[in-house]
């Protein structure tokens, strides 16, 4: 299978290359329970971790999975906006491309980023989340987590819950779970579903008006983390109103009557978007989605570069 | 660096057997054409050539009256890296243009007598025509109208505060009132600021895919509708900017069956490319622009607008930007693309050679319509009158090259393009311009 060096987003990628970074994954995952969990795969590789908005989670788990595949890792993390700072994104890249790496992995505040620098770079590029566009690690950790619960993706009903418009982790989650057979629900306030939804995504994208109506009809509710702006930009009434409407409740599941799996990307905020203790509960797959992040961003980082396409196994590889 | 433009003194000359298309006397025909001291002493066909005259051979070519291009940013004073008002002149007569009307969103904005003296000024030496318009509100901010009778002595043909409308609903309404009484237009940026605020394309399915903030039309239709109320109730002229989206144009199309004084103009790149170009290119800045690229079903409807004659004027809003300014991230990139030196080519490609538009129709839009509106003087293909003059072929093409331009910016999503449709020569103020690479 011919696929691409750089990762920007889940659109668009086939199928194949889904299931075999899952498969990959699966088995990067076994490493990582061994005794001394670490391979050599890319050892003499410089990876760079470029990440200009903060994001503690994404990075210490890129990080940790490139410390685990044995690659150089290097971190450049620039708060707030570059151009603020009077350094274009494009100068930061330069200086750093004359370093001489391998590998890019970015997060940045604006869309399109990612595809921006593959346009100065050489190097391969993994998006680490682009702004509102897409975040594609997360959507395979999301997959990845769903077929260790179900045993499969095909068929599945996953609803998505909260800011659609804003949500990097939503786009990349729709394309990834409509290309592995999945039936997609979205849900949310009107004021933050985005427009042409239908022909954006796909016809077969499902939009609920309520949220119970959501979970009645999931076998997984990905609820996403509401920024608190939202309110002060005069897209929502109150945090109140929407803990109270689009909150997803023990009470809610539980009048749901059938086995729904609760997910979620982090930082939750407990209370609004999550009732306080669900993240903890019997419904949570919440640390799953944590431990799978790491051998996801192994195996995204191991075939991007290059990696062999037939999964290791035994020893070192 | 910018090419530079090579022009010739040249009082007296014969053109033999083109094509002249004016329509304003609606001429099409062939002949010969002399000029003599500059004006245009004989016209009809097989002339004898006068005593030491220089020639040109017209077969094949089309002469029509100087294009005129009502809608240009030149970012003199302010960003004289971006363009001067000499490179911009340069462009819009390698470009086919012989007059140029500059935008007042300059820094400092054209709102002072001086500033509109000194572009004319700075516009003597060149071969175009330069006609500024002038902020309609102090330093474009929207609170206090500006010396606009002064300025009108000054110069100035028209009031705008482009790159935002006027802002409130009372301050239009008032600048319309005030422009009237010394009988120029108002010419709208039509957008409503609030529901644009951090936009960066249409709003669209487009928009929704790239995670990119939108701009929605019904930003652009709400100050359309309002300024075609205004201009109702005031009885003063409203010409709309770049439109872009099909419901104003309808509610353009619904004032002129009114007989409300309304005109409009649509750029090239809206009525050649739609929003999809965001997606294809991969977030390429030089798709972004304001009004940004619209639907497929806006492209079609400008299309339309052209033909039933509700789009009364094609203008380029030609924006240069510096390299380092657009190559950067899509929110971070300013708005707009560089339009004179593609013009002709696009309008010939998009419009005439699939026959949406006929020659003379199209010639129409960038000639006796914009001189129209800003009451700048006739120029017509006809005996007695000062030779300003555009020469072209509607069929010959050509390759866009960025790195070729006259403009001092290169930002053009056009690079690349095969065109159908070339510039062959300009004649304005006695100055004859050859395009060595016709
Ligand atoms: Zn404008």
């Amino acid at each position: 299978m011919i696929i691409s060096k750089h990762l920007l987003g889940l659109e668009g990628v086939r199928r194949e290359e889904i299931s075999l970074i899952l498969k990959t994954a699966q088995s990067f995952k076994e490493v990582l329970s061994r005794p001394i969990p670490k391979v050599p795969t890319l050892r003499g590789k410089t990876i760079v971790n470029l990440f200009f908005e903060a994001s503690t989670r994404t990075r210490i788990s890129f990080e940790l999975a490139e410390k685990r595949l044995s690659a150089d890792s290097i971190n450049f993390a620039s708060s707030g906006s570059s151009v603020a700072k009077g350094e274009t994104l494009k100068d930061t890249v330069r200086n750093i491309e004359a370093m001489k790496i391998d590998m890019v992995v970015i997060r940045h505040q604006a869309s399109g980023a990612a595809h921006f620098l593959t346009q100065c770079l050489e190097a391969g590029v993994i998006n680490a989340g682009d702004g509102q566009h897409e975040h594609p690690t997360q959507g395979l950790l999301d997959m990845m987590t769903l077929q260790e619960k179900f045993g499969r993706l095909q068929g599945l009903k996953v609803a998505i819950v909260g800011d659609i418009t804003h949500s990097r982790v939503a786009r990349s989650n729709i394309h990834g779970l409509m290309t592995m057979g999945v039936e997609v629900a979205v849900c949310g306030p009107a004021t933050l579903l985005p427009r042409d939804i239908a022909a954006a995504f796909g016809q077969d994208l499902l939009v609920f008006k309520k949220v119970d109506e959501a979970i009645q009809w999931a076998d997984a509710v990905n609820v996403l983390r509401l920024q608190l702006e939202r309110q002060k930009n005069g897209l929502l009434p109150s945090l109140r109103e929407y803990a109270l409407h689009f909150g997803v409740t023990r009470r809610r599941l539980e009048d749901a009557k059938r086995e729904v799996v609760i997910m979620h990307p982090g930082p939750i905020n407990r209370g609004v978007e999550l009732e306080s203790d669900l993240a903890d509960s019997e419904f949570s797959v919440i640390l799953d989605q944590v431990t799978n992040g790491v051998a996801v961003r192994m195996a995204v980082l191991y075939l991007k570069s290059g990696g062999e396409q037939e999964v290791m196994n035994g020893n070192g590889a | 660096m910018p090419r530079k433009l090579e022009t010739k003194s040249i009082k007296n000359l014969l053109i033999r057997g083109a094509r002249f298309i004016d329509p304003s006397q609606s001429l099409d025909q062939h002949g010969d054409l002399v000029i003599e001291n500059g004006l245009i002493s004989r016209f009809g066909n097989n002339l004898p050539a006068p005593q030491n005259f220089e020639m040109l051979d017209g077969h094949d070519l089309v002469v029509s009256p100087g294009w005129c291009d009502m809608h240009v940013h030149f970012r003199e004073p302010g960003r004289e890296d971006k363009e001067t008002i000499a490179t911009g002149c340069a462009a819009a007569t390698a470009g086919g243009f012989a007059a140029a009307c500059p935008m007042p969103n300059t820094s400092p904005a054209t709102d002072k007598r001086e500033i509109v003296e000194s572009i004319i000024k700075k516009s003597q030496d060149t071969m175009v025509d330069v006609y500024p318009i002038a902020a309609a509100t102090k330093g474009r901010e929207g609170k206090e109208l500006s010396e606009m009778a002064e300025l009108v002595e000054a110069g100035a043909v028209a009031f705008s505060d482009d790159g935002c409308a006027i802002a409130t609903a009372e301050l239009a309404r008032r600048a319309m009132e005030y422009a009237n009484m010394l009988g120029v237009p108002i010419i709208e940026h039509a957008e409503d600021a609030t529901l644009d605020e951090r936009g960066a394309m249409n709003e669209s399915m487009f928009s929704t895919k790239l995670g990119l903030p939108g701009m929605p039309t019904v930003a652009e239709d709400i100050i359309v509708a309002r300024d075609i109320l205004l201009a109702a109730y005031t009885g003063a002229r409203v010409h709309i900017a770049h439109l872009s989206s099909a419901r104003a144009l309808e509610l353009i199309r619904w004032g002129k069956q009114r007989g409300l004084p309304v005109t409009c103009e649509v750029t090239p790149h809206h009525f050649t490319l739609t929003d999809e170009a965001v997606a294809t290119s991969n977030y390429d800045t030089n798709t972004k622009m304001n009004p940004p690229l619209r639907s497929a079903h806006d492209l079609e409807a400008m299309i339309a607008g052209l033909q039933d004659g509700t789009i009364d004027v094609i203008a380029t809003d030609h924006a240069p930007h510096s390299i380092e300014e657009k190559e950067t991230e899509f929110a971070a990139a300013p708005f707009g693309i560089t339009g004179l030196e593609t013009a002709l080519g696009l309008i010939m490609t998009r419009l005439v050679k699939p026959n949406l538009l006929t020659l003379s129709a199209a010639i129409a839009k960038v000639t006796v319509a914009p001189r129209r509106i800003l009451n700048l003087p006739a120029v017509q293909i006809k005996e007695g009158q000062p030779a300003n003059l555009t020469f072209f072929s509607p069929t010959k093409t050509w390759m866009v090259d960025k790195t070729k331009t006259y403009s001092k910016s290169r930002n053009t999503p056009f690079h690349g393009w095969e065109l159908t449709g070339k510039v062959f020569a300009v004649y304005n103020k006695q100055q004859l311009w050859l395009n060595s690479e016709f």
